[in-house]
Order: structure tokens, then C-alpha cells, then sequence
């Protein structure tokens, strides 16, 4: 059984929260460089140099990309293995709240009743898995929650089909307009139950940008959904254009008879996403 | 600190004062991509529903908003040295439901991300006032647009409290103008046409 002392996850996870928030990672910026050089609206073109410069300056100044810097959605993968000496989810929330102290990030985590802020951005949601091996992966998601307001779960009727779940994710993104910072990245959860449909609509948003479900059939719908988004015209910023999505990203699982779920997680063009192996 | 160079991008931008002066508000149309420099005031969820219980309460309100502007935005913490963290829009339709009482006393123009509701266009038309967007998720870029930051007040609203903004340059894209035109409407009906 391999240890870990739990004192050097909280290191670790302060270390990503800080580095999330200032430096994008290279699959996001391909992807908006991309969308500048294939871009044909003028006001759309000049709002993605902005977004390259902005990336520049966060990098070389250390300045929030985004000043929402989130909340912190964790996903933490043990490998059975694994043995953590002390207590696991406060050594998360330790490191949680100390990037966000030490990087001068925006403290955004409120009470839902009194909407009082905790002042530290904890706790963050945190989702534990377990999987065969010696090793620890953190990944971390600060979710700002432009995009996280605009997100959406149906359960469609089995007959609605994969036309149902199109419809739905085109409708969720082009109903959603400017406001969640298009070119939005699409994470979609498809089958399981409610809260699965929810949670793998998020972890599809971990996936690396460019990189296809490995299901050639939920690979194809991936293309069909980006393409008929990009036809609505909204484009980047609601200011017209061809990039409304940059991305989707469909995760499924096996299902009930009776359902289809589909969920909707909806992700700003400030894809700040971070991942490590202890 | 190392000071920025000033973006290019924004050269051949239209500069307009704010406060705005005059009628120079009638000129501005949706669609237009322009940069404001002078003074404004911030504010978003915390900071509308205090104005508003005020307002309730028939106490007065901290600043005067008549022929101001309001800028939607809840900014990152300053490190030392920084006037302000990143500072960019975040998304106006929360504050739909104070709006048309703020305009009521005079606002002449607010400033965040994403459209607004039928009743607040309604309002804007009413006294006359704008709505512009600036470019969210470009926070660190549009920090160096603002030279001095001021506490106003609600200061235990944290990064919700009101502030007074000293901006130079700072992008905007008009999207509801006087005539009552919203612009992501007119690129929506573009967009359907073709």
C-alpha cells in the first residue's frame, strides 16, 4: 500500500488553483486561435483578439484570466492502492482555500438562504472516485457561473430519440445567447440517472479540447451538435459569427429503459481547467 | 508593476466621456464599438438589491445616479501594487429585476455582459437610457483600462460593494441605443436569414 501524507494534497491543489486562474492551458488557446483565423464577423474577430490578448497579459502578469475565478469543482480519483494519511476531503478544502487566499481570487462561494460569503471560496464541490491503481488525480474545474447559470437537464421520453437530445442541447446553447461568454465549450451527460446525466455533463468538460469521444457514434453526434450550434449565427459574444462553440463533449452511460436523460453544462470561453497525478 | 502598451486593437476606436455630455448619447448605435474614459460607478447583485431596500425604506441612496453610468462587475482582489484584479463584465440579466427603479432616478447607461429583459428595454426607452456590453472573460485586459479604483460604499458586499471606477479606453459595444434597437437581436435575425 503506497502512502500519502494528506498535507501534500492540500500543496498540490493550492498549487492548481492558483496556476488555473491565470494561465489557460494550450488546448483552449489552439482552439480560440483557430476560431480568430477562421472568423469572418468583424466585431466577433476584434472580441477574439481581445480574448488572445487578455490570455496574454493574464500569463505574463499573473491576473485572473476572469476575475469570476470560480467555484472549485474537484474531482478526485483515488487509486485503491492508496492509503492517505489524515483526513482527505479537509486536506481538498485546505488547499482549496489557500490558492484562493495566496492568488488574490475572487472569494465567490455564498450561503444559498442568507447569501452571506464565506470569504474563502469553500467549500468547493468536491467528487470523489475510486479507480485500480497507486496513485492520486486531482482535476480542477473553477467554474464561473455565467456559463453554470445557463446550463440545463431534461428528462426526455426514450421516443424523443437522438433528435430529442440534438434539439435540446442546440436550444440550451442558442437560448443561453451572450451571456454565458460564447465560444462556449459544451459538456453533455447522456443516460444514466439524474444527477449522473449532471455530473458526467461536467466531466466532459475535463476532456482535452480536440479529442473525440472514443465511440464513433457519440463522436459523430459530438460533430452534428457543434456544427448545428455554429449555424445559429450568434457567434462569439452574441456579436454574430461563426463560433458560438468551440467544443462538444458527450459522456454516456447505460440507462433505464424508461429515460433519457440528457444534461447540459455549459462552459465559458475562460476554459480554466487543471489536472495532477500524486 | 510593468505598465501595459496600450492595445492596438483599440486605436481607431470612437473615445467618449463619461459621464456622457450633451446629447452624445443620441449618437451612440447599436452595433457600434466604442471606449469610455472618465468616471463610473460599479455594481452588481449585492449592491442593486442594498440600492433597492433603500429605496424601500425611503433613505437615500449612497451616490447620485442621475446621468451616470453603471458597470456591472464584481472585480478579482488588487495584489500589491495593482490599482484593481481582473475586472471584466458579468452577465446584466440579474440585475433586470432593480433596473427600471435605477432608471427611474436618472441612470442614463449600464454596462455588463449578455441581453436584457423586455421590461428593462421598455425602461431604457422610457428615460432614455443605453446598454452596453463589454467582452467578458477578458478580465486582466480590461483591468488595465482602469487607473483608479474607490471604495464607495457596502463594503462588506466584498467584491459586490460599489465602487467608483477612473476608466481610460475601456472597450464597449452599444447593444440597446435610444431608438430602442438591441443589437443581439438584429446579428440573432441576421443569423436566421442566412
Amino acid at each position: 500500500m503506497r502512502e500519502i501524507q494528506s498535507n501534500k494534497i492540500t500543496e498540490s491543489v493550492k498549487k492548481v488553483v492558483i496556476e488555473a486562474a491565470t494561465d489557460l492551458e494550450d488546448d483552449i488557446l489552439e482552439k480560440l486561435k483557430d476560431a480568430k483565423d477562421r472568423e469572418k464577423s468583424e466585431l466577433a474577430g476584434k472580441a477574439l483578439e481581445i480574448l488572445l490578448l487578455n490570455a496574454e497579459i493574464a500569463d505574463k502578469e499573473k491576473i485572473p484570466v476572469c476575475q469570476d475565478t470560480g467555484i472549485a469543482a474537484v474531482f478526485v480519483t483515488i487509486g485503491q492502492e492508496v492509503s492517505v494519511k489524515g483526513d482527505l476531503m479537509a486536506a481538498v478544502q485546505e488547499g482549496v482555500r489557500a490558492g484562493y487566499d495566496e492568488g488574490y481570487l475572487r472569494k465567490s462561494v455564498c450561503d444559498p438562504m442568507t447569501r452571506v460569503n464565506t470569504d474563502t471560496n469553500i467549500p468547493a464541490v468536491v467528487h470523489f472516485d475510486i479507480q485500480t491503481g497507486d496513485k492520486i488525480k486531482v482535476a480542477f474545474l473553477p467554474k464561473g457561473c455565467g456559463s453554470e447559470n445557463m446550463s440545463g437537464l431534461k428528462m426526455l421520453p426514450p421516443s424523443a430519440g437522438i433528435p430529442g437530445v440534438i434539439d435540446y442541447v442546440v436550444e440550451t446553447v442558442h437560448g443561453a445567447g451572450s451571456n454565458p461568454c460564447p465560444p462556449v465549450i459544451v459538456g453533455v451527460g447522456l443516460g444514466g440517472t439524474f444527477e449522473k446525466a449532471a455530473i458526467m455533463a461536467k466531466q466532459a468538460l475535463l476532456r482535452p479540447l480536440g479529442e473525440k469521444n472514443i465511440r464513433e457514434d457519440v463522436a459523430k453526434l459530438e460533430s452534428e451538435i457543434l456544427e448545428k450550434i455554429n449555424r445559429t449565427g450568434q457567434g462569439v459574444h452574441g456579436l454574430g459569427g461563426i463560433n458560438t462553440a468551440l467544443a462538444v463533449h458527450i459522456n454516456t452511460y447505460h440507462t433505464h429503459i424508461a429515460s433519457l436523460p440528457v444534461a447540459v453544462n455549459i462552459q465559458c470561453h475562460a476554459h480554466r481547467h487543471k489536472e495532477i497525478v500524486l | 508593476m510593468t505598465e501595459l502598451k496600450r492595445p492596438a486593437l483599440f486605436d481607431n476606436l470612437r473615445n467618449i466621456k463619461v459621464p456622457f455630455e450633451g446629447g452624445v448619447v443620441n449618437t451612440l448605435k447599436a452595433g457600434d464599438l466604442i471606449s469610455l474614459t472618465g468616471a463610473i460607478y460599479t455594481g452588481r447583485d449585492q449592491t442593486h438589491r442594498r440600492l433597492c431596500a433603500l429605496l424601500d425604506e425611503g433613505k437615500p441612496l449612497p451616490i447620485d445616479l442621475n446621468g451616470q453610468l453603471l458597470y456591472y462587475v464584481g472585480p478579482s482582489p488588487a495584489k500589491p501594487g495593482q490599482v484593481i484584479g481582473a475586472a471584466g463584465p458579468t452577465t446584466s440579466y440579474r440585475m433586470d429585476s432593480y433596473t427600471p427603479r435605477l432608471l427611474e432616478l436618472g441612470l442614463l447607461a449600464t454596462l455588463g455582459k449578455g441581453s436584457r429583459s423586455m421590461p428593462v428595454r421598455e425602461a431604457m426607452k422610457k428615460h432614455g437610457a443605453i446598454y452596453m456590453a463589454t467582452i467578458g472573460g477578458a478580465g486582466a485586459l480590461l483591468s488595465k483600462c482602469i487607473k483608479k479604483s474607490e471604495l464607495v460604499a457596502f463594503a462588506d458586499a466584498g467584491p459586490e460593494a460599489l465602487f467608483r471606477f477612473e476608466v481610460e479606453e475601456f472597450p464597449a459595444v452599444v447593444i440597446n441605443d435610444l431608438e430602442g434597437n438591441d443589437y443581439y437581436e438584429m446579428v440573432s435575425v441576421r443569423g436566421r436569414s442566412q
